[in-house]
């Protein structure tokens, strides 16, 4: 098993090297030219070309490369033009603040469209069966940002249930003392539970949002991958040796429905982690999307650059992930793989 | 058969299909008698409902199905009215079935053992502690070899044959008085055919286990069974003793399968294609024999009047408008 996750990790490193050099390529490709931006709409071409030279732009591709890369290796993914913060140090803020919301996004939407799947696949046509679609029809075809806003609208303006929904916490409290990066966990390891309880509040709206988005392919996926596993020869099998019906469905068909679960679970994780941008932008949610939607609106390549990096490691790690939990569930699944 | 009450009794039995392309009329006025310790044989061709005949003996059926009349009993207790825990307390511990393609019918993501312990845990009082035992012993009676270690082997690390040495050992291990053993060699290899099939004959014999054979191959049949039920297209046309089938069949259609049947003494030129197909089920127009248009004694009243049940000799039981007729010897 260790010998597998190793393996797999200096695999992906031919990726990380590709993923290097693609985005800086891309990165100097867009378009709008970052020192004139910064020079600001009254500059004289010298100054722009005093900022060129600051930012190394004068330089030539292979040149700036090379710098680039030896920045790289001391962990230093540059300055942000237009906050002047290092790159590295608004990763390790937003990242976790994402994290923490796709997480909570993703645990909401299992905990409701996995159970309903299931039932919607044990009962067929059903009225179960037709609200499990309705949902996901509403859930995907209703976009975030307005889910969002609808969520705000009742909970805080109308109901007033929930706090006012801008950022991870109310400002009367104190940020918990950084371990991980999550509130939730943070403020759980400082047992202050004041604080979670804070942050749970400011959670729930953008996550059940993301919830609620992300919980129309996992419904769909568990109703499918459900009725093709019940109709399969060994649940006759079970049913014939007179196991009862929870036994069969869940020892027998749920664990064998559950690849393809994890599949799409992995999937909306790495879609969601950098594009809810939306929701992040409808709760002032200070996330990683929104960072490097802005960063990309002002040519400020160096986020860009970190962002996209630090995303192609997460999808490392989760694919590695969901390699590792494939195993776990099914023996035929070589670990060697 | 013998006079006290048969182990299993099916009486007129009919079944439907509701699909979207119409309704399938899957099995007709269908009754089957199975005495205990006793070996039938079911035989017919593919689709002629002799595997959905098994499942609906043991209500395993799809939501689709439809019992439209009829009355099963099985040591007394009527099959169709009990209520689903009831089946559960039968299904497996006193009615056990295998199924054709072995490897699919065992869960891929679950040790072997693991399955057998399930239906150890279902229907009997072993202990958790001795389960494992048991279920090693049960791994044993089939001659697995070293049952010690298969006892966590995933299927798919078994070949077939050995797959089907687990399912007579999960199928087996409540000592069941019935099984129904459907097509159990089909996918195997002839020499493995022919080790499953002694196994299944010889561990029924043991434990006088009647048994249900379901097959399409009529030599198989004849080999193991005591009696032989034919079915096509859903009706039971024949059942007599093995010996008396192949001595005096009065169906035409079993006559035809007979002369169908491959053995070393007939040449291959000889051996005789049963024309046609069988009829499509889902018609609402199906003639009162659904053999009549592939039939070649077939006379005016095949399509209109209720199938006659015609007894030749006790047990021997024909339904058919104009049977082959025999000189006395």
């Amino acid at each position: 098993m260790l010998k597998m996750i190793l393996r797999r990790l200096a695999g992906a490193i031919p990726n990380i090297v590709g993923v290097v050099i693609v985005t800086f390529l891309l990165t100097r490709a867009l378009p709008g030219d970052p020192a004139a931006y910064f020079a600001g709409p009254s500059a004289t071409t010298e100054a722009i070309e005093q900022i060129r030279a600051q930012l190394g732009l004068d330089k030539s591709l292979p040149h700036q490369f090379v710098l680039y890369l030896k920045e790289l290796a001391s962990g230093d993914l540059g300055n942000s033009l237009s906050t002047g913060q290092p790159v590295l140090a608004e990763i390790r803020t937003r990242l976790p603040a994402s994290l923490e919301l796709t997480l909570c996004g993703l645990v909401l939407a299992c905990v409701t469209a996995i159970p309903l799947g299931v039932l919607a696949a044990t009962r067929p046509g059903s009225w179960i069966d037709h609200l499990c679609r309705m949902l996901a029809t509403a859930g995907v075809s209703l976009p975030t940002f307005f889910t969002g806003l609808l969520l705000a609208y009742v909970c805080y303006f109308l109901l007033g249930i929930s706090p006012s929904p801008v950022g991870r916490l109310d400002v009367s409290f104190p940020a918990p003392a950084t371990v991980t990066g999550l509130y939730l966990v943070d403020s759980l390891i400082a047992r202050d539970m004041e604080t979670f309880r804070a942050a749970a509040a400011q959670l729930i709206l953008p996550a059940a949002t993301l919830g609620l988005f992300v919980m129309a392919p996992l419904m769909r996926m568990t109703r499918a991958s459900m009725l093709g596993v019940l109709s399969s020869d060994f649940i006759r099998t079970a049913r014939a040796s007179g196991l009862s019906g929870t036994k069969v469905l869940y020892t027998y068909a749920f664990r064998n429905a559950l690849l393809p679960i994890v599949t799409t679970l992995g999937m909306v994780f790495s879609f969601l982690l950098g594009s809810n941008v939306l929701v992040e932008k409808v709760f002032a949610w200070p996330g990683i999307g929104s960072y490097v939607i802005e960063a990309l609106v002002s040519s400020d390549y160096a986020p860009v650059q970190g962002f996209v990096l630090t995303m192609a490691l997460v999808y490392v790690m989760l694919n590695l992930a969901i390699d590792v939990m494939y195993g776990v569930i099914d023996p035929r699944v070589g670990i060697e793989g | 058969m013998n006079a006290e009450a048969p182990l299993l009794s099916v009486k007129d039995y009919s079944l439907e299909f509701r699909t979207r392309s119409g309704t399938v009329h899957a099995l007709e006025d269908v009754s089957i008698e199975v005495a205990r310790g006793e070996t039938v044989g079911i035989v017919g061709e593919s689709g002629s409902g002799k595997s959905v005949l098994s499942f609906g003996i043991l209500r395993i059926l799809d939501a689709a199905a439809d019992v439209r009349a009829g009355a099963i009993s099985f040591a007394g207790m009527d099959m169709l009215a009990a209520k689903e825990s009831a089946l559960q307390q039968v299904r497996g511990r006193e009615i056990a079935m295998i199924f054709q393609n072995p490897r699919t019918a065992l869960n891929p993501i679950r040790k072997i053992g693991r399955q057998i312990e399930d239906v150890l845990r279902t229907h009997t009082s072993t202990l958790q502690a001795d389960l494992k035992k048991k279920a090693i012993e049960c791994l044993a009676q089939v001659r697995i070899t070293d049952p010690e270690r298969r006892y966590s082997a995933y299927p798919f690390e078994l070949s077939g044959g050995q797959c089907q040495r687990v399912m007579i050992a999960l199928a087996l291990a409540c000592n069941p008085s019935l099984l129904i053993a459907d097509e159990p060699t089909t996918g195997l290899d002839v020499t493995t055919q022919a080790a499953i099939m002694e196994l299944v004959s010889e561990l029924a014999r043991e434990r006088s286990m009647a048994t249900i054979l379901i097959t399409h191959d009529l030599a198989l049949a004849s080999e193991y069974c005591d009696r032989i039920v034919v079915m096509h297209a859903g009706h039971v046309v024949e059942s007599a003793p093995t010996a008396r089938l192949f001595e005096r069949p009065r169906h035409p259609y079993t006559a035809r399968l007979i002369a169908s049947t491959p053995s070393p003494e007939v040449e291959i030129d000889s051996l005789a294609s049963i024309p046609g197909n069988l009829p499509d089920l889902r018609r609402n127009d199906l003639p009162k024999c659904r053999f009549h248009a592939r039939c070649d004694r077939a006379v005016a009243q095949c399509t209109v009047g209720p199938l006659p049940e015609a007894t030749f000799e006790p047990g021997h039981r024909v339904r058919c408008f104009n049977p082959l007729a025999y000189t006395a010897p």
